[in-house]
């Protein structure tokens, strides 16, 4: 590629000692900035938030499901009976999550703050639409607290009919309809603010397979984002209207079709399920690369595989209704084009650990991260092509397997991956180091805590343990238990990155530009960045060019090699 | 602003606009997928439903909407010409245009709700006397003379027709509401136009609201056959 130097007008760059985080202060300040990187702040706070309150349900949950096999179900467990609790709880956890944390988590917060720095850019395309979408989000926030005050919901996080609508639960339902539908138009701004700043925002020199594949995985995302989340609106909106007003398009006693809206649903949610798993796979393909030390392997196969993964996700959704009363033309149709996903699932993970072979590997925090996301989307992948097939799915369909399976993508391979993208730029985001030794233990517990508590549900669930039950009979007793144990040892590890991530963000060592030695734009600002992203002019290189840079033992990071910054072009002799 | 030229903000805006319309067209699709699904399932409640909508004021929808697609598309032209006076008055009749667009279709709802041909469980016709005429003398060919009668042959038990109303309001309703969100939008531009805000360089706004203003105008004249036409 050729390379430049972006020019920027004279005055644009900030003092040394001011940056982002202390440009201005004020609540107000923060509330109608319209500066991504505060944004994307507030975007990590509040979906934290999320991911502790979900955490919480899922505790509870599993608490409950200790002593499952003796326990009465009218007993009551904080405050109501168990059959009751655990029906609001799995639905809060499932919603709160899915919604709340994991759809926004990656792509609204690492994804807002990084993606302009990826480019070199000063902000988004358009920062209005930004906070436009911050606050929407927010909206949605408020409007799940408000489910949760007014006692909750117990229809699944599907919300299928005719459980859900024109029950007496009016209230918490109106609430939950109107949340996820606000957040759902948070979900499309954002992806359409990302694609247009990619479009419109590179800087000369810089073409789209000079991107880093984090951009390429956030363009895919958006796509669906945009393409999709507009169905859920409408049905949604449709519930809605279904009911209050009885106007019979879900609810068969009004004469309605409660399976047209499961298609719709999955219309949408299932491609959502690649909105949660495909900006986590372009974190890991910067983790792996920055700390193999070593060019990706297969940039091209990385990059369109994420877009091919994108846009088969829009034809597989019947397989969530094998079992709903579909055709067996179209769970015929439906299974074959399931499997055509682990394809390029499958080309990513190879090309990974291509891009670590012969790599000088460093075993930093957000690399073992990448690591265990591997291991763990390896599992939840090939899972997940049991479940595509028609014969094994009768009999899997609903029981705990299908639990483990989506956990693994969902937790196992989506939160490690937020965990590692989080403590990957954490320096550049709070100027901060955090204690590599307790971020090492941390990610030790959530690993063996995860394993212990979703490997036994592989077993239970092929053994007939269905989902969503408070009890079970005697022969579960030992899967659950284990599970349980592991989501305490899971908890204890998200709460010890909470205490020492905290300490961080006050009294941890000063973080130097480049800690790893990762050649993207962003690690060319300072740490944390200027209020303008960047005070010396950005010298554009392709994502992965690591010669460009040199470890400096004064500053405890990397530096840009002297002849890079004199010429304002890359050194390196392999691009992607 | 952080954008190197003006041409390119210009850009970015109006590939946000095509994006967000894009999302318009998966918003609607859903709609029309219930309908396809609904008229497949069911193609004699579609059969008997189309009776009770009125073509002649479809139509005259219709040529009102494109009429102001066109006055919509003038007016990109006015701006890039700098011709003020015709900005104004384009911007004006297209507001217009969507006014009597809201007005026609009042008319149609009102009528409607009168007749009780309505969604779901509020669909009952209140007098056999009041419904179509075609509908009247196909009913009464087949025995069915009273009030009570035809609700048991159109409503819930029968033919279902409140679900074919259900598709019928839903989707002329969330287009409705397009159409007012566009009144909102060209009033907004009318009063920045009158303060002369656009020039050669400058007039994404009016551009971006033009493309949203066709997207509407669009769906319209896909409503208005599937709905309207085919019996």
């Amino acid at each position: 590629m050729a390379g430049g130097v972006v020019e920027k007008p004279a005055g644009a760059y900030g003092g040394s000692t001011k940056n982002y985080l202390n440009e201005t202060r004020g609540i107000k300040n923060w509330l109608i900035t319209l500066d991504h990187k505060r944004i994307a702040l507030m975007y990590l706070v509040a979906v934290t938030s999320a991911l502790l309150l979900g955490g919480f349900f899922a505790i509870a949950l599993r608490t409950v499901l200790w002593d499952g096999a003796v326990r009465d179900p009218q007993d009551l467990f904080l405050g109501l009976r168990i059959e009751q609790m655990y029906n609001r709880y799995f639905t809060l956890h499932g919603a709160v999550m899915v919604f709340l944390f994991i759809i926004p988590g990656i792509p609204a917060s690492l994804g807002n703050f990084v993606l302009p720095m990826q480019l070199g850019a000063k902000d988004l395309a358009l920062p209005r639409l930004n906070l436009m979408s911050l606050y929407l989000y927010w909206i949605g926030a408020i409007f799940f607290v408000g489910v949760l005050a007014l006692g909750g919901l117990d229809t699944g996080w599907t919300l299928y009919p005719p459980y859900s609508l024109g029950r007496d639960t009016s209230i918490p339902l109106i609430l939950a309809l109107s949340a996820v539908f606000i957040l759902g138009f948070s979900s499309i701004l954002t992806g359409l603010n990302f694609i247009v700043t990619m479009h419109r925002l590179r800087p000369p020199g810089m073409g789209m397979y000079d991107m880093p594949l984090f951009l390429w995985a956030l363009y895919a995302t958006s796509l669906i984002q945009v393409l999709a989340t507009p169905v859920i609106g409408l049905t949604l909106g449709l519930s809605l209207i279904e009911h209050v007003f009885h106007i019979g398009i879900f609810l068969p006693e009004y004469g309605g079709d409660p399976v047209l809206y499961q298609h719709f649903f999955w219309f949408y949610s299932h491609p959502a399920v690649y909105i949660m798993i495909l900006p986590a796979m372009g974190v890991q393909s910067e983790l792996i690369a920055t700390f193999s030390r070593k060019h990706v392997f297969g940039y091209k196969a990385i990059g369109w595989s994420s877009i091919a993964i994108a846009v088969i996700g829009f034809i597989v959704w019947g397989h969530h209704m094998f079992v709903a009363g579909q055709s067996p033309a179209a769970g015929l149709i439906f299974s074959f084009l399931t499997f055509f996903v682990a394809i390029p699932s499958a080309i990513k993970v190879f090309n990974w650990v291509a891009t670590m072979y012969k790599g000088s590997i460093e075993l930093k925090t957000p690399m073992l991260y990448g690591l265990a996301f591997m291991y763990l989307f390896g599992i939840g992948g090939l899972t997940g092509l049991f479940l595509a097939s028609i014969a094994n799915n009768v009999h899997l369909h609903d029981t705990y397997f299908v639990i483990a399976h989506f956990h693994m993508v969902m937790v196992g391979s989506t939160l490690n991956a937020f965990f590692g993208g989080v403590h990957y730029w954490w320096p550049k985001m709070t100027g901060r180091m955090y204690n590599e030794t307790l971020a090492k233990i941390a990610c030790l517990l959530v690993f063996v805590g995860f394993n212990l508590a979703f490997m036994p549900q592989f077993v239970a669930g092929t053994r007939g343990m269905p989902r969503r039950y408070a009890n079970y009979s005697d022969e579960f007793t030992i899967f659950h238990q284990w599970s349980t144990v592991g989501a305490y040892i899971l908890g204890a590890g998200v709460l010890l990155q909470v205490i020492y991530l905290t300490h961080s963000w006050f009294k941890g060592a000063r973080a130097p530009k480049n800690p790893w030695g990762a050649a993207s734009l962003e690690w060319q600002s300072d740490s944390p960045p200027d209020f303008h992203n960047f005070t010396k002019p950005v010298v554009v290189m392709a994502a992965y060019d690591y010669e460009n840079w040199e470890y400096d033992a004064n500053t405890g990071g990397y530096e840009l090699r002297k002849e890079v910054v004199e010429t304002g072009r890359s050194i390196a002799t392999v691009h992607n | 602003m952080h954008f190197d030229t003006l041409h390119n903000q210009f850009q970015a805006g109006k590939l946000g606009m095509w994006l967000f319309l894009g999302q318009e067209v998966l918003f609607f699709a859903a709609l029309f997928t219930a309908y396809a699904v609904y008229r497949g399932n069911h193609t004699e409640m579609f059969h008997y439903g189309q009776f009770f909508l009125n073509w002649q004021m479809g139509a005259a929808n219709t040529i009102v909407l494109l009429f102001s697609s066109m006055t919509a598309a003038w007016s990109v032209r006015c701006a890039q010409l700098e011709q003020r006076k015709g900005l104004l008055l384009t911007i004006a009749v297209t507001w217009l245009c969507a006014a009597t667009f809201m007005i026609i279709k009042y008319f149609e709802y009102t009528h409607k709700i009168h007749v009780g041909s309505v969604w779901g469980a509020s669909f009952n016709i209140h007098d056999f006397s009041e419904l179509p005429e075609k509908l009247q003398k196909l009913l009464t060919e087949q025995g069915i003379t009273t009030t009570e009668a035809a609700n048991a042959k159109l409503g819930k038990d029968g033919l279902g027709l409140g679900t074919f109303f259900a598709v019928y309001f839903c989707m002329t309703g969330l287009h409705g509401i397009h159409v007012l969100v566009g009144m909102g939008l060209y009033a907004w531009l009318f009063v920045r136009a009158l303060k002369g805000s656009f020039n050669r360089k400058y007039y994404g706004a009016v551009d971006n609201i033009a493309l949203y203003w066709h997207i509407v105008d669009l769906i319209w004249i896909f409503l208005f056959p599937l709905l309207y036409l085919i019996g």
